[in-house]
């Protein structure tokens, strides 16, 4: 089991570890989910994300290169800015989620899940030139996020410069206590927030830094998945797999790029498509939970579902036949009971701030 | 925190025996492990609940559990508060956060003393 340059700081501060992708990792502190939930909807939470991983994508010929591997649409992704996106097999499955950073004309950043790390630089270092490297970084890089509506002033304390009029998904390099750091205002929690990537050994100089500010709390992963399902932003492994592609997973309007990448002739492949739930009442359904029609008949399967603490109800994702997403209610069993479900949109939790002007 | 005047099952519920009624409820322990309590479906007044059956279940935002009735009788009172506030549980396991109230239709057997549930309860929190 691995462990991040945080991992000794959680200990000492009641995280209670569990496994997770190979890593050894906070799923809470002391004060529980639903207090973390609450303090990133409201003020500012810090997660320990070191356990995702980065890659370097470098040479004269890397947009092109990397334009043939990922859906994401270069030609438009300028230099400073980062951008969401697959990694598809060649029947347009998607392998893995990623964004991508464009730090220099000829170089790149992606961030792709810790669980994927291996496969994703096999894959991607199989299909590149000679003439463009891939570099692992993900060893010797630690990511933090840094969410929630207070997070901006937090970052405006700790680092240089200001971090206001700061786009989103946009990012900067600047400096903390002498060493080199990248920022950017993006995040998994549908809040204002930042992720900052920096050398492993000043995680624990800059988590501490944040923490002086009485409205930063750190945050589990309990609280992370909690906080995503809110947004419907999808979970690799649970929402996205291999077997769908990014239109089942609702995501067409992202397909953007010229470029003939692996598994374009695929990706608008539609057999059955994401589709949200609200399930009235606290009771929740768990990834792998029938949905089937109100006549009874089997129609799709819960990826993720959980109380939705700023909501106080029960939502879901689930994917459900494409001839059936067009039913307005469902019923979800559980196992222990049959739930009523009605097919909602996205987000589900709408007064995220993540998007707003700073 | 496990009060010396109390009885626990190895599944993790308390009882205070009093007369011929018997107040039940989830341990320190049993809250602690579940995490953040979301949901919670309890029998009704005037249902039989038998010991060692499942009388209901719980949820936390992680993980879902069923209860087991500790006792046999008939429920006399149920804790309406906790539908609409299971985090009472997590606050006050032993206190506001009860359950049921049972009129014992035969004493329980095998349940545990403090000293015999305290090896069983070793919360890492």
């Amino acid at each position: 089991m691995q462990k991040t340059p945080l991992h000794a700081w959680h200990t000492a501060h009641q995280g209670k570890m569990v496994p997770f992708a190979g890593w050894e990792m906070p799923v809470q502190y002391a004060s529980g989910i639903l207090a973390e939930h609450e303090q990133t909807r409201n003020r500012a939470a810090l997660f320990d994300i070191c356990h995702m991983g980065e890659f370097l994508v470098s040479g004269a010929d890397a947009e092109a290169a990397l334009g043939r591997i990922v859906t994401h649409n270069l030609a438009k992704l300028r230099q400073g800015m980062a951008g969401y996106g697959f990694l598809l097999n060649a029947q347009g499955g998607i392998l893995d989620d990623l964004i991508l950073y464009r730090l220099q004309p000829d170089q790149f950043l992606l961030v792709v899940n810790a669980s994927r790390i291996a496969h994703d630089r096999d894959w991607i270092r199989g299909l590149l030139p000679s003439s463009v490297t891939l570099e692992d970084v993900s060893e010797q890089t630690a990511k933090i996020d840094l969410q929630g509506p207070l997070a901006l002033e937090t970052l405006n304390r700790v680092l240089p410069d200001t971090w206001h009029e700061m786009p989103f998904f946009s990012f900067r390099r600047t400096r903390f206590q002498g060493t080199d750091i990248l920022v950017s205002r993006t995040g998994y929690t549908g809040e204002l927030g930042y992720e900052i990537y920096l050398p492993t050994s000043s995680a624990l100089a800059f988590w501490e830094a944040c923490l002086e500010d009485e409205h930063v709390r750190p945050a589990g992963l309990g609280a992370r998945d909690t906080l995503r399902l809110e947004m419907g932003l999808p979970l690799y492994g649970q929402d996205l797999d291999e077997h769908h592609t990014p239109a089942e997973a609702g995501y067409t309007s992202l397909l953007s790029s010229p470029a003939s990448y692996v598994g374009k002739e695929h990706q608008l492949r539609v057999r059955e498509r994401l589709v949200p739930l609200l399930i009235p009442g606290r009771r929740s359904v768990r990834h792998g939970d029938a949905v089937v029609s109100v006549a009874g008949d089997l129609v799709g399967r819960v990826t993720s579902g959980s109380f939705a603490p700023s909501l106080g109800q029960a939502v879901a994702l689930a994917y459900i036949d494409d001839q059936h997403t067009e039913i307005p209610e469902f019923v979800v069993k559980t196992g222990r009971a049959e739930l009523a479900a009605q097919r909602t949109t996205l987000p589900f939790y709408t007064q995220g701030t993540a998007r707003i002007k700073v | 925190m496990i009060p010396d005047d109390l009885l626990y099952t190895s599944s993790h519920e308390w009882v205070r025996l009093s007369d011929q009624d018997a107040l039940i409820g989830i341990t320190d322990f049993a809250q602690c492990q579940l995490g953040d309590i979301t949901f919670i479906e309890l029998p009704s007044t005037g249902d039989t609940v038998t010991q060692g059956h499942e009388m209901g279940s719980i949820e936390s935002v992680k993980a879902a559990s069923e209860l087991n009735s500790p006792v046999s009788g008939t429920v006399l009172e149920v804790n309406a508060e906790l539908d609409g506030a299971p985090e009472k549980i997590n606050q006050d396991p032993y206190g506001a956060g009860w359950m049921i109230r049972v009129r014992l239709s035969e004493s329980p057997k095998g349940l545990l003393s403090p000293e015999e549930y305290k090896p069983l309860a070793e919360c890492s929190e």
